[in-house]
């Protein structure tokens, strides 16, 4: 089994909702707390197991603008194990999640150095090594309902633009979508083989043929008028004198 | 890590459900608790509106309850200290209570307009509405006339309903969905929901916009527009699906007024209003049906529906008498020819072609993609239908196009534009939400002059209403305003929602009068809700001769330190959401949804911070104390113990069964919409997920306008007074009776000399284009950009940009410019440039965007913050790199033939014109002080705030702990 999170920028609107579920259920929970430095003073900054980082793509007017959230990837080859000196950084066997043992942690960085998707923060209050657990305090939680052992953000996004589940079953519902419309890893070439998917923009278009636009049932019958071309059409009358 | 995977070890829980007030979208919500902290707060799965999801607000409400800047005593101001400097001393609740209402019951005595309440966001307009009229004061608002006044106006005045509460576009079955201007703020989740599943179903999603940001952001095609400019967009469509015959004219013909004859005898009094027959008017707020068709085979007049005729909807025809007449849908194709897609080119910035492609989208998509559902119906008539029908075009529009001048016309357009694709209360297309839709207009109506405000009585009348010809004005004997704002004058006719924004300026300067007391309640009006807010703050500061302050005693309510309270007299802490019971109710803005009524409510959940009050109850001890009549027994006796008990039971009328809540009404909760008062009435909705809601049947949930099945079960709930068809206003026969009254054609009420010009010109019955006002009144070569806001959606309709977690996502703005503009000017990106109106000037940092039309900036709005204000330290990025746009707006405009001191405003409903500002932008000299410009002296805590909070240089929130750590 393998647990991941598909993202799909398709719907994603970059409204924040995950980023702030995410904060508040993990403050409090078994990974917590996440401190806040500066938190009603000059250039506040925390810690966040996931951010949307918000960018454009091409010039006006042709011009996109793309919100994609980022957490750790939970990668089924991830590089900030094997350099970690304590075994602090460790994966489960059991489900694939990707986890830091705050006991055994230093505070080296070693990990963040690895990770090349800049997904490891270090707490610099408790100056230990966080990151997304994938809420591993709700997905097995006999107290809460079935329904909601699902991870925070997920629970919280407006556009379900964050599906949940396990990609090494393919019948599940993020495998179908990666598969079927063309679900994507970030950087595959450094073999990290990221858990997390992202699907794409895609683009519905209307085509309209010119015959769509005269039919006989044409209301202006009714009036005793036909659809007449625009006044100013240039015409032969105007450019043909024999 | 990972010690406890169980969540319930650390500590006592308990989980309640209430409605979320981070933002006006009303969420419902569950909130846990540990050892009597907030442990999380999160999306009620089981709510109609949110369906469990939640947003960025939503989830950081810890932050809100926990903030500095918390106020917890009544505070006056310090003896001899100058308003505006925040020195305070704590009193009593008791001291609060006998100074107010002292002060408040000698003005009721002498002369009751000398007291002014105006609220912000509050969503209780229920019961500040009603505390104002048995007050007998003209002079209430909330914040509508600055926010969305326009979109509420131009469609009920057009359609009988309107988006945000009141309807939206149904995406559950639309196939093409254009959303005009920025949007995003009201009903932000169940929009967001309904949004990704019609992208995933594959709909079509079309943003016209200047800026792409928001749900743009995701729109299949961008189409930038130059901002004010909506309308010549809109009239542009609707020029080539008339010319191409893309319209519903069964529906029109059904449903509107187009097919309607107007009288077109330029010597009549009665010209541009509809031929009538007869038959004796009806009683009634209601459009009688007394008028005549031109029928096609009979080749004459007809009184409408006639059995078995076919109207013309377009030709010119002559009645008997000689008198010339033309259908209204005849008058529309008239007022659209000069629109063409050329034309809408050269003012709206988009292509010809592109306008006609889209046109043709929509016509198209509404005429071949048509939704028929097995669902039968009646119409008001009495006619069965075996089904319904609806053709696929859905459309969504906010604040972009309301916050012009050109707002309304903009807004009326779309409405119009919306009928003739016939998507109004359709499948796929408009939807209304309970209690909408209304009589166009609604029946409502504002007092009518002096008569109407007498000393210890209350306001013969409704604060706020809905005008339907002249007589409905609020005006003195020479047509001059009574109201502090001028709504409900000939300045700004159908301002439905008043002028707040005009409410200070008004009163500093003593025109119409002085007033005594202003109260204002959670509304920054020194600060992002003033539009002129240098000159707010110097006029709430400023003394008369005598050293008496302009506006004598100033009164705010609210439950954090702001910029605003800084300059009362006398503060009045509120509480939290979390803190206090509150309804959204159906007298109000309820949370319907297209299936049917729903109201909901708040519990505590939480007991409150210190000696905060719920303003609801400050209300009904002030009423009870004042003795105003709803709230005292025919002996003058306390009637009300506090807002819970009110609430329950509280009728409109003796025994009318109407109240605040329309769930589980009835002794024993047995009744609904209407019932006796039911003292278990709260238990219930705790018991309910805070939520009451009733799905109407199917046959019930369309054409409401026309739907004689709901009509009579609205009837029968108290919810309307007449079964009687809505018919859509194409043409506005209501516009038209202003501008005979300025043109001398009427007998009644008749505008002063100075506005006839003004009002002759804007009350057109037909949409028109014209230039935004700032725009006709400014230099535009000097000042050649529009500069507009948005709201991020961490923050989209909220009041939170202290909090701790939002605040780290937007700490300061800058102002987003096209790079092609800035390179112009030799701008990069990042530098400190200056940004100019004919109003003022302000310094702020460029950040180059490519998703911003280039005669556009913009900037995020309201993260800006004066120094130390809402419990955030004097450094704090808010007030040294965020700025406030508003510095540089103005609320009236610059002097012309209207008068000396006209609103910044829709000259039809008083709408603030926010968006239609014009500036300059240059890059700053060197040597300037990197920091936004304008500043102000910082503010102090004040006290009983958590001062040491905000110095505090770490805070980890650990629910069950925080407290104890302090």
């Amino acid at each position: 089994m393998q647990l991941a999170l598909l993202i799909d920028l398709n719907v994603c609107v970059g409204c924040h909702a995950c980023v702030t579920s995410c904060k508040e259920w993990n403050t409090s929970g078994a990974a917590g707390p996440m401190a806040d430095f500066n938190p009603y003073g000059k250039d506040p900054t925390g810690t966040f197991f996931n951010r949307v980082q918000t960018f454009e793509i091409g010039a006006f007017p042709k011009v996109e603008t793309v919100h994609f959230p980022k957490s750790c990837l939970h990668c089924e080859e991830p590089p900030c194990v094997p350099v970690c000196p304590t075994g602090a950084s460790y994966k489960r066997e059991e489900d694939g999640i990707v986890l830091v043992d705050y006991d055994k942690c230093i505070g080296c960085k070693y990990c963040s150095w690895a990770c090349p998707y800049g997904a490891r923060e270090l707490d610099e209050k408790q100056k230990v090594m966080k990151k997304c657990t994938l809420c591993v305090d709700r997905l097995y939680d006999q107290n809460l309902p079935e329904a909601e052992r699902l991870p925070s953000c997920v629970m919280a996004c407006p556009t379900s633009a964050r599906l949940y589940g396990d990609i090494h079953d393919p019948d599940s519902e993020v495998s179908v979508q990666i598969r079927e419309n063309g679900g994507y890893q970030l950087m595959p070439e450094w073999g990290t083989k990221p858990s997390n998917h992202y699907l794409p923009r895609r683009k519905t278009r209307i085509h309209l043929h010119q015959d769509e636009l005269e039919r006989v049932d044409n209301p202006l019958k009714k009036e005793g008028l036909q659809p007449q071309p625009p006044s100013d059409q240039k015409t032969l009358d105007e450019t043909t004198s024999w | 890590m990972i010690a406890k995977e169980n969540d319930n070890d650390a500590g006592h829980i308990e989980v309640k459900t209430t409605t979320c007030y981070m933002c006006a979208c009303r969420c419902g919500i569950r909130v846990t608790l540990r050892d009597g902290e907030v442990r999380y707060i999160q999306g009620n799965p089981e709510h109609p509106l949110n369906k469990g999801v939640m947003c960025a607000k939503g989830a950081s409400g810890i932050m809100k309850q926990y903030s500095p800047a918390r106020l917890t005593q009544p505070l006056r101001r310090k003896q001899g200290s100058e308003r505006g400097t925040g020195e305070f001393e704590p009193i009593s609740w008791e001291e609060a209570f006998s100074t107010l209402s002292e002060r408040l019951g000698k003005i009721r005595a002498e002369d009751p307009s000398k007291f002014a309440l105006f609220t912000g966001r509050d969503q209780m307009q229920a019961l500040t509405g009603m505390f104002s009229k048995q007050f007998g004061t003209p002079n209430y608002a909330a914040h509508g006339g600055f926010c969305s006044v326009n979109m509420a106006a131009g469609m009920i005045y057009t359609i009988g309903g309107s988006f945000w509460e009141f309807g939206g576009p149904d995406l559950e079955r639309a196939k093409l969905f254009v959303m005009i201007g920025t949007a995003e703020d009201h009903h932000s989740n169940p929009m967001k929901i309904a949004l990704s599943k019609f992208k995933r179903k594959g709909g079509r999603f079309i943003s016209i916009n200047p800026i792409r940001t928001g749900y743009s952001a995701i729109a299949d095609e961008w189409v930038p527009i130059k901002p004010g400019t909506d309308g010549a967009l809109l009239l542009a469509f609707i020029h080539e699906l008339l010319r191409l015959g893309l319209y519903d004219r069964e529906f029109l013909i059904d449903y509107s007024n187009a097919a309607e004859l107007v009288n077109q005898d330029e010597t009549s009094d009665e010209f541009g209003l509809f031929m009538r027959t007869d038959a004796p008017k009806e009683e009634g707020c209601f459009d009688q049906q007394n008028k005549y068709w031109w029928d096609r085979d009979k080749n004459q007049a007809v009184p409408v529906r006639e059995e078995g005729a076919d109207p013309f909807l377009l030709g010119e025809f002559e009645l008997k008498d000689g008198t010339k007449v033309k259908p209204s849908f005849q008058l529309l194709k008239e007022q659209v020819e000069k629109y063409t897609p050329e034309w809408a080119e050269g003012i709206t910035g988009i292509s010809a072609e592109d306008i006609r492609r889209i046109a043709y989208e929509m016509g198209v998509t509404a005429r071949d993609q048509k939704i028929e559902l097995p669902i039968p119906w009646t119409d008001v008539w009495g006619k069965d239908h075996e089904s319904l029908s609806g053709n696929p075009v859905a459309f969504h529009s906010m604040r972009g196009l309301a916050a012009h001048s050109n707002g309304f016309h903009s807004i009326r357009t779309l409405g119009i534009l919306m009928s003739i694709l016939g998507t109004i209360d359709r499948p796929g297309g408009f939807r209304h939400r309970a209690p909408f839709p209304r009589p166009i207009p609604p029946c409502a109506k504002p007092p009518k002059g002096w008569d109407d405000v007498k000393p210890n009585t209350p306001l013969n009348g409704m604060p706020l209403g809905w005008p339907a010809d002249p007589e409905d004005l609020f005006v003195d004997d020479k047509g001059e305003p009574i109201r502090i704002d001028k709504a409900f004058s000939w300045e700004h006719p159908l301002s439905v929602h008043g002028l707040m924004h005009n409410a200070i300026t008004n009163a500093w300067r003593g025109d119409p009068y002085p007033i005594d007391t202003l109260l204002i309640f959670m509304s920054n009006m020194a600060w992002n809700s003033a539009m002129n807010t240098g000159d707010v703050r110097n006029m709430l500061a400023d003394k008369n001769e005598d050293g008496e302050y302009k506006i004598p005693f100033l009164v705010v309510a609210d439950a954090f330190q702001s910029e605003m309270t800084a300059f009362a007299d006398l503060v009045l802490p509120d509480t939290t959401y979390l803190e206090r019971h509150d309804v959204m109710s159906m007298l109000d803005r309820p949370i319907s949804e297209y299936e049917g009524p729903v109201d909901s409510v708040r519990v505590p959940i939480l007991p409150p911070t210190g000696e905060c009050k719920p303003f609801q109850d400050v209300l009904i001890e002030l009423g009870t104390r004042l003795g105003l009549p709803a709230f005292v027994t025919a002996e003058g006796k306390r009637k009300y113990r506090d807002y819970p008990d009110f609430i329950v039971n509280f009728e409109t009328e003796p025994g009318s069964g109407i109240g605040f809540l329309s769930g589980w009404r009835g002794k024993g909760g047995e009744d609904f919409m209407r019932g006796e008062p039911n003292p278990k009435q709260w238990e219930m909705y705790e018991k309910n997920n805070s939520v009451f809601h009733y799905d109407l049947p199917k046959s019930y949930q369309y054409m409401r306008n026309w739907n004689k099945g709901y009509l009579t079960w609205a009837q029968r709930h108290s919810l309307t007074r007449y079964v009687e068809p809505i018919n859509i206003h194409i043409y506005s026969e209501v516009l038209q009776k202003f501008r005979l009254a300025a043109q001398g054609k009427t007998k009644g009420k008749q505008p002063p000399e100075r506005l006839r010009k003004r009002i002759e010109t804007y009350f057109s019955p037909l949409p028109f284009y014209f230039e935004p006002l700032e725009s006709q009144l400014t230099d535009t070569r000097t000042y050649p950009l529009n500069a507009l806001t948005q709201r991020p959606m961490a923050m989209y309709h909220s009041w939170d940009s202290q909090n701790a977690w939002l605040r780290q996502i937007h700490a300061h703005n800058y102002l987003f410019v096209n790079p092609k503009l800035a390179k112009e000017q030799g701008i990069k990106d990042g530098d400190w440039i200056w940004a100019e109106s004919s109003h003022g000037k302000l310094r702020c940092m460029c950040r180059f965007s490519e998703a911003v039309e280039p005669g556009t900036v913009w900037t995020w709005n309201a993260i800006g913050k004066a120094s130390g204000a809402w419990g955030l330290s004097p450094k704090a990025n808010e007030s040294q790199k965020g700025f406030l746009l508003n510095h540089i707006i103005s609320e009236e405009l610059p002097e012309h033939e209207a008068g000396e001191h006209i609103s910044n405003s829709d000259p039809i409903t008083g709408q603030a014109a926010w968006f239609d500002v014009r500036v300059r932008i240059y890059k700053a000299e060197d040597g300037e002080p990197e920091q936004t410009s304008p500043q102000f002296s910082p503010l102090k805590a004040y006290p009983g705030m958590n001062g040491k909070q905000t110095k505090k240089r770490w805070q980890a929130y650990f629910a069950g702990m925080f407290s104890k750590k302090k």
